[in-house]
């Protein structure tokens, strides 16, 4: 307990896990709360961390406009923006959001109380994401990292490379169409801006459910370049075309009215070869908004935190590689976080 | 090394043919030599020199590697190759990956750092080292400037390595390759690449690729040493087809097609003879400038795992046959041919037990006469005058089935079960041997399928075009109250029936495993098989040959389908 100051009580004092998810005595608020909760700091907008029907939620604005379309009403009865860098005091907690680089609005949130402070960094990742800003590493006693590919065996590939794969197999097969399973937040957006990026500049046809998030891109100033529905087009139209789908639509009925598809999926779990085999996927391609485990370990390494909570996704092995480090590691239980990505 | 290693990665995934066929012309078409011949040799299995034990890569890996996190590693991933291939560390001095850095006694002061959007330089450094760390990650072969080096010079190392020195020469190939060329590069010195294509599969793109028949690549291709550049040369069109004469090649076989009963109205049975057809492997036997060589109907030298037929065969001739396990004049079931099959050089038990035969249909070469271009009805009478001759244990001809109408050989195909005979062959006496399977000349007349009534239990996707479909059915027969799986079926029906097959699949699933779906049972399909035999491999103790769906009985209740007990009748 040298490291902290005299005064500062240690974090896991005022900080701890309880069935609805991280909470900040106190404040007395939530981050990411799994069940609906008086206060919620929310860190991004994925399903699994912000969640409907809570009372108060503070989040990045863009975070707050995708809650908005995603829950509409339910969203929160009240709905607090704040800018990376803004500090907000709630009961003696300064909390402050940082960007986390995993998707539009993404944030960390640095919890500082009396001398003391622990970072949650939500999800993140290290790479340059034309979409999003990057991450900012911030100095903290406790830093709460996810693992969802919390192993060594992962290692993504550069994300221009796997657009070339796709690129590649489009001049290959000219007569199929090519069929990209990703996330409607975030995955969706990043692989149009790869694509506009590596210079294409057809049209991308989409599957219906994505397209709301992608015009909300667009209104923050992400330019993706022309999409397009794909209902009601003769089959023969998609040949040689892409076509964006969320990862479900990947195998089901929808496909069938698609030429002869090859199957992608963009995705970090592609990295594992009997994982794509095991979807079907044709043509996988390993681009992933989370941190691999190069950028997991350097960035315990870089935020100098003497002690680090590790969460979501392969605990152990991460809590295992930071103690032989010399950090104190452990692993946070909680539940409720799906194997996304 | 780089474009190979993509090649093999596409092809792993890449279920159509047509798609495989399509990957490997383009690499054709776009590697030097002499890379792309190794690479062909390696997609054939043509590639011959020590194999890397797993246990080498294992400690490899290891002296670079936290054991405890190879082990939850090895558990994620499941395969040996492809977890050292992904967590292989980059060698680069400016990410040392064993000893990570980490920054100790750092000095807090106040409340710690600037978080507005002009941080200081504290933070844009940071983000600058980031960005050549984590955030500009390793192109292939920029490890260190590390040279990547080539299939060509891989394969030359480790054809004069000892199997204790391939691990040496490894360790900086791994360093100097990305993770899917570190993964091709085990894959290729532990043996067996695993990727879905036969070596007839790449000699028929390369056939496509260079716009020749591919007989005329299998003629020649055993008298080829890799890399194959007179093969590549004639291919494109710089040289003629390299000359292999005296060297004991294979023959592209002469195929059957399947006859219809409907087709058999039109043919004239005077036109034709009849033989049976035997319940084994084709083969063929060439002996050529002194050497002998047994091969499977693919071309593939199966020689090693018969050496009784290879020291029974005589100098100097090419013959077509059946091969068999026979005891006392009496054909084996097919099973006891399995056992020789699995065996890559059987124990002098094994060659007692299960003593090997060829029975001969047709002769294709006899000294230096290529007998090709005869009529069948004259190769036949060259093949007794030859048998008549040398006649040795080991071989016997096969028979010729006389007949006079169809009615007659009808009968006699009825009675090819009870008998132990798949059916019957039909070759016109005017045939000329032509590679492939023309229509017309020779029709295969197979025994009736045997039948069962079963209940469908499981059902999973396909692959391709059927990939949003239902397409394979696993299938069970009663024990009792109990459904037992007893086989798997994933033809027979229309597009029509996959439709409302799939439907049905859909809204009578219990459980879901990944691809997999659990159906209550309640639909009732009858398969159609060749036969089925005892298995100590299936939970049911039965394995069936050739399963397809018959029929599906939409009308049939499922309490009504047939019992593991009645399949089992159906063994022998």
């Amino acid at each position: 307990m040298t490291f902290l100051k005299p005064l500062s009580p240690h974090p896991e004092t005022w900080i701890r896990t309880t069935p609805a998810g991280l909470y900040c005595e106190p404040g007395n608020f939530y981050i990411d709360p799994v069940l609906p909760v008086a206060r919620a700091v929310v860190t991004h907008g994925h399903g699994d961390h912000a969640r409907p029907g809570n009372g108060a939620v503070l989040a990045t604005e863009p975070t707050i406009a995708i809650m908005r379309q995603r829950y509409g009403d339910d969203a929160g009865g009240s709905l607090q923006t704040a800018d990376y860098g803004e500090a907000t005091e709630i009961d003696g907690v300064t909390v402050t959001l940082a960007p986390a680089g995993h998707v539009l609005g993404s944030a960390q949130v640095i919890l500082d109380y009396r001398g003391g402070r622990v970072v949650v960094s939500g999800d993140y990742k290290r790479r340059p994401d034309p979409t999003c800003p990057p991450f900012e590493p911030v100095n903290c006693d406790v830093f709460v990292t996810e693992a969802t590919f919390g192993l060594p065996v992962f290692r993504h590939p550069p994300d221009t490379l796997e657009i070339d794969k796709l690129l590649h197999s489009l001049r290959l097969f000219p007569e199929r169409c090519h069929l990209v399973g990703v996330y409607a937040l975030g995955k969706c957006q990043r692989v149009l801006a790869l694509l506009r990026r590596a210079g294409y500049e057809e049209p991308v046809y989409m599957h219906g459910a994505l397209f709301a998030l992608v015009e909300l891109y667009e209104r923050f100033g992400v330019a993706l370049g022309p999409v397009l529905p794909c209902l009601d087009l003769p089959r023969d139209a998609l040949k040689g075309r892409i076509v964006l789908a969320p990862p479900g639509a990947l195998a089901n009925r929808w496909t069938r009215r698609l030429p002869d598809p090859v199957a992608a999926l963009a995705s970090g779990w592609m990295r594992v070869k009997q994982r794509a085999k095991a979807r079907g996927v044709e043509l996988p391609l390993v681009i992933s908004d989370h941190a691999d485990w190069d950028e997991l370990t350097a960035t315990l390494a870089e935020v100098g935190a003497e002690e680090v909570w590790v969460t979501h996704g392969r605990e152990e092995a991460l809590v295992h590689y930071a103690q032989s480090r010399g950090f104190r590691a452990r692993a946070l239980q909680l539940i409720g976080f799906e194997e996304e990505d | 090394m780089i474009r190979f290693a993509a090649l093999l990665d596409a092809l792993l995934f890449t279920p159509a043919r047509n798609g495989k066929l399509r990957l490997m012309q383009e690499y054709f078409a776009g590697a030097p030599d002499p890379e792309r011949g190794w690479a062909l040799a390696a997609l054939t299995g043509e590639l011959a020199f020590a194999e890397a034990k797993p246990s080498q890569v294992r400690d490899l890996v290891l002296e670079r590697v936290d054991a405890e996190l190879f082990g939850w590693s090895l558990d994620f991933v499941g395969d040996l190759a492809e977890t050292a291939a992904l967590i292989w560390p980059a060698p680069s001095p400016s990410h040392p990956q064993p000893s990570l850095p980490r920054t100790r006694g750092r000095v807090r002061e106040g409340a710690g750092p600037s978080l507005s959007r002009d941080a200081g330089e504290g933070l844009t450094g940071t983000l600058a080292r980031t960005a050549g760390e984590g955030g500009a990650p390793r192109a292939p072969g920029e490890g260190a400037g590390a040279h990547v080096p080539s299939l060509t010079e891989i394969v030359e190392t480790l054809r004069l390595a000892s199997r204790a020195e391939v691990g040496r020469h490894l360790a900086p190939w791994l360093d100097a390759l990305d993770a899917t060329g570190r993964w091709a590069l085990l894959k290729l010195v532990t043996g067996g690449l695993r990727i879905g294509v036969s070596a007839r599969l790449a000699k028929l793109a390369l056939a496509e690729w260079g716009g020749v028949e591919p007989a005329q690549i299998d003629e020649i291709w055993h008298g080829l040493q890799p890399p194959y550049r007179a093969l590549f040369d004639w291919l494109e069109g710089r040289t003629a087809r390299p000359q292999v004469a005296d060297l004991p090649t294979f023959t592209p076989l002469m195929l059957a097609q399947p006859l219809e009963d409907a087709d058999i109205g039109g043919l004239d049975p005077r036109d034709y003879l009849a033989e049976w057809k035997w319940d084994g492997i084709r083969v063929q036997l060439v002996a050529r400038g002194g050497e002998k060589r047994l091969y499977s109907r693919s071309g593939d030298d199966v020689g090693g795992a018969f050496p009784d037929i290879i020291a029974a065969l005589p100098a100097a001739v090419t013959l077509d046959g059946e091969l068999l396990v026979i005891r006392d004049g009496e054909v084996a079931p097919f099973n006891d041919l399995q056992q020789r099959l699995n065996r890559k050089s059987p124990s002098p038990k094994m060659l007692r037990e299960f003593p090997a035969a060829v029975r001969l249909y047709d002769i294709l070469r006899e000294g230096d006469e290529d007998l090709r271009g005869l009529s069948f009805a004259e190769r036949r009478r060259r093949l007794e005058a030859w048998y008549a001759r040398a006649p040795r244990p080991g071989f016997d001809l096969s028979p010729l089935v006389p007949f006079v109408s169809w009615q007659e050989l009808a009968e006699l195909r009825d009675g090819a079960r009870a008998r132990g005979i798949e059916g019957l062959m039909l070759k016109r006496a005017d045939s000329l041997y032509i590679a492939g399977r023309p229509k017309g000349p020779w029709f295969k007349w197979k025994r009736g399928a045997l039948t069962i009534d079963a209940v469908l239990m499981y059902a999973q996707r396909g692959h391709g075009k059927r990939s949003s479909f239902y397409s394979d059915y696993t299938f069970g027969a009663w024990r009792g109250d109990e459904l037992v799986p007893v086989g798997k079926a994933y033809s027979g029906f229309t597009d029509e029936e996959l439709r409302r097959l799939d439907l049905w699949v859909r809204h009578h699933t219990t459980r879901r495993y990944g691809p997999v779906r659990e159906v209550e049972p309640g639909l009732v399909l009858e398969i159609a098989f060749d036969s089925v035999h005892r298995s100590t491999r299936h939970r049911s103790g039965v394995a069936m040959r050739f399963p397809r769906v018959h029929r599906i009985r939409w009308d049939k209740p499922y309490r009504e389908a047939d019992t593991l007990e009645a399949l089992q009748r159906l063994m022998n």
